[in-house]
């Protein structure tokens, strides 16, 4: 599949968003997080300027993107849509939490606590919507299981709290949070490496059950190659579906992204965690950015891997 | 809306397509860019069309495969394909706007280019690539049946078929009402056990192929004789004689 810019930053900036926006309300409704203004101020914004930046960067891709609104509508069949509302939807607790926060409501109110816990359900929620858009998809054998939907939590998890981890040492008044914001970053690069692990099997060593004879009906006559195309440049459904420029780098790419996405920011969080918060704000900002990097790669991966099964008719063996 | 109809179809239009007959010629491919280049969908918008890297939108194409026996037997079946109007269209169900529907009156799977945002879904959800985005217009588009022309009254009856039914010179295309059993395009299917593609993706589709027949066996391959001894005339008996020697 085509792997388009704006749709890899959409889906890495704002798992990191929502999951930022996540790991702030949780902790701050387990009282592991105090309402200083400062982290309120920078871990809302900074949640809301992931967020909103892949949101908009997602409707570049679009051929009307002054038509985008219409997609909040068909929420009962396309997780496109329900994607759509629930980002939307989102905005609103989150928005209020991170507004009382700053403004400094007594947040253990059962109002708060409300909006709050509303606000992280719909962020997981959004996230979920976004994988299921894949996860939905029967041509695309890569991505049809329930492996897409947990490794796009479990990174929204990861790149949220890598982020928290730098955010928690921007002030020596939340020193005391992060050690417990390092260790559900570690986790959260732990989980999505097994778990990203899976989907590479799933994608290098399984495929769907289409083939060339299924796609024909002409199996039952024999062994069914593609002798000659319907024409002779490739048209869109082979630039869209059919992309498999540098596939043959997968294999690179694959440990780019391990040494980039998991390697680095583990060791440095883990080393940042034993270090005073000067050092540990430059070890844990480059832990961020080789993240990102690493997320980036992963999902150019993602699309670029996988493959389609109308390509069972251009020559491709399965699928 | 994008939300399939709840009920069973009473009329399902579609395509029957006769691989055994089908010679390969694009003719389908070419009047069905004529006629919908001004259809319900016009524009099928080229890009580069006489450049070096010329592209463009058609909603009909014609694959050719070579199928070999384990025998090492084999032949060309060239394979049209164009969009099937399926039953379970997962190409309407994934649209966010509600621009791609399938009708209830007769089954046909558009879409509404004044609602389009061009996101692409629809493509990927079609396990055929039976919708090609158009750059220009930037939204998707796809085979109509041709709806401006099997119900414009303004033609002749005999016209009132696809494009791509009414210039196969051939005939290896056939339209009608699937969703009747009793009508033309249903009996043939039936009787020449007309089928699915790719029916492990449940999509039901409408359209049926009819394979190939199967080649008459020849146990001996000896092939064709060029000289039939006994009733051969005198010339090519003693022909026959002088080089079988």
């Amino acid at each position: 599949m085509h792997p388009a810019k704006s749709v890899i930053f959409f889906t890495t900036a704002s798992g990191a968003g929502y999951g930022l926006g996540f790991w702030l309300i949780l902790l701050s409704l387990t009282g592991l997080a105090p309402q200083t203004p400062l982290l309120g101020w920078a871990g809302f914004s900074l949640a809301f300027v992931l967020v909103t930046a892949g949101l908009l960067a997602s409707t570049f891709h679009l051929g009307h993107p002054e038509r985008a609104w219409r997609a909040l509508s068909q929420w009962r069949t396309s997780w496109l849509s329900r994607e759509g509302v629930a980002a939307v939807a989102t905005y609103i607790p989150v928005g209020l939490y991170g507004a009382g926060w700053v403004f400094g409501a007594d947040l253990s109110q059962p109002f708060w606590q409300t909006v709050g816990g509303l606000g992280a359900a719909l962020c997981v929620i959004t996230v979920f919507c976004t994988a299921m858009i894949y996860a939905s998809l029967k041509p695309v054998h890569a991505w049809r299981s329930a492996v897409t939907p947990a490794a796009y939590l479990a990174l929204a998890w990861a790149t949220g709290a890598v982020v928290l981890t730098v955010l928690v040492r921007l002030d020596a008044g939340l020193a005391d949070m992060r050690a417990a914001v390092d260790t559900i970053a570690l986790f959260g690069i732990a989980l999505s490496t097994v778990i990203k692990r899976v989907h590479w099997f799933r994608v290098t060593k399984t495929h769907g059950t289409g083939s060339a004879e299924s796609a024909t009906g002409l199996g039952d006559l024999g062994k069914v190659t593609l002798l000659e195309a319907p024409h002779t440049e490739a048209n869109y459904l082979l630039k869209e579906m059919g992309f498999s420029i540098a596939r043959q780098h997968a294999a690179a790419l694959w440990r780019a992204a391990f040494i980039a996405g998991v390697i680095l920011p583990f060791a440095l969080i883990a080393v940042a965690g034993a270090m005073p918060s000067s050092l540990g704000l430059v070890l844990t900002a480059l832990a961020a950015l080789s993240a990102a990097i690493g997320v980036v790669v992963e999902r150019w991966l993602f699309f670029a891997q996988a493959k389609h099964s109308v390509t069972l008719y251009y020559g491709a063996d399965r699928a | 809306m994008t939300a399939l109809p709840a009920r069973e179809l009473a009329t399902k239009l579609g395509l029957v397509i006769d691989l055994d007959i089908c010679v390969g010629c694009h003719a389908c491919a070419v009047n069905c860019k004529e006629w919908n280049a001004g259809g319900h969908s016009a524009p099928l918008t080229d890009s580069d069309p006489y450049g070096a890297d010329p592209s463009g939108v058609w909603f009909n194409r014609i694959h050719t495969f070579e199928v070999e026996t384990e025998a090492g037997d084999s032949r060309t079946v060239h394979f049209p394909k164009s969009c099937l109007h399926c039953d379970d269209a997962p190409c309407v169900t994934v649209c966010p706007t509600g621009a791609s529907y399938k009708r209830v009156e007769d089954g046909i799977v558009l879409v509404n280019a004044d609602t389009c945002i061009g996101c692409k879904l629809c493509s990927w959800a079609c396990p055929y690539g039976a919708r090609e985005y158009d750059e220009d217009a930037g939204v998707m588009k796809k085979c109509t049946l041709c709806i401006d022309k099997i119900y414009n009254e303004t033609l002749p009856v005999e016209s009132r078929v696809p494009a791509c039914v009414s210039t196969c010179p051939a005939g290896a295309r056939s339209f009608g009402d699937l969703g009747d059993p009793n009508s033309d395009v249903s009996k043939i299917v039936a009787a020449r056990g007309g089928y699915d593609l790719m029916p492990e993706q449940g999509c039901k589709p409408v359209n049926k192929y009819l394979p190939p027949r199967p080649r008459k066996h020849d146990p001996d391959g000896e092939g064709l004789s060029p000289v039939e001894a006994d009733q051969a005339g005198l010339l090519a008996r003693w022909v026959d004689r002088l080089f079988t020697r």
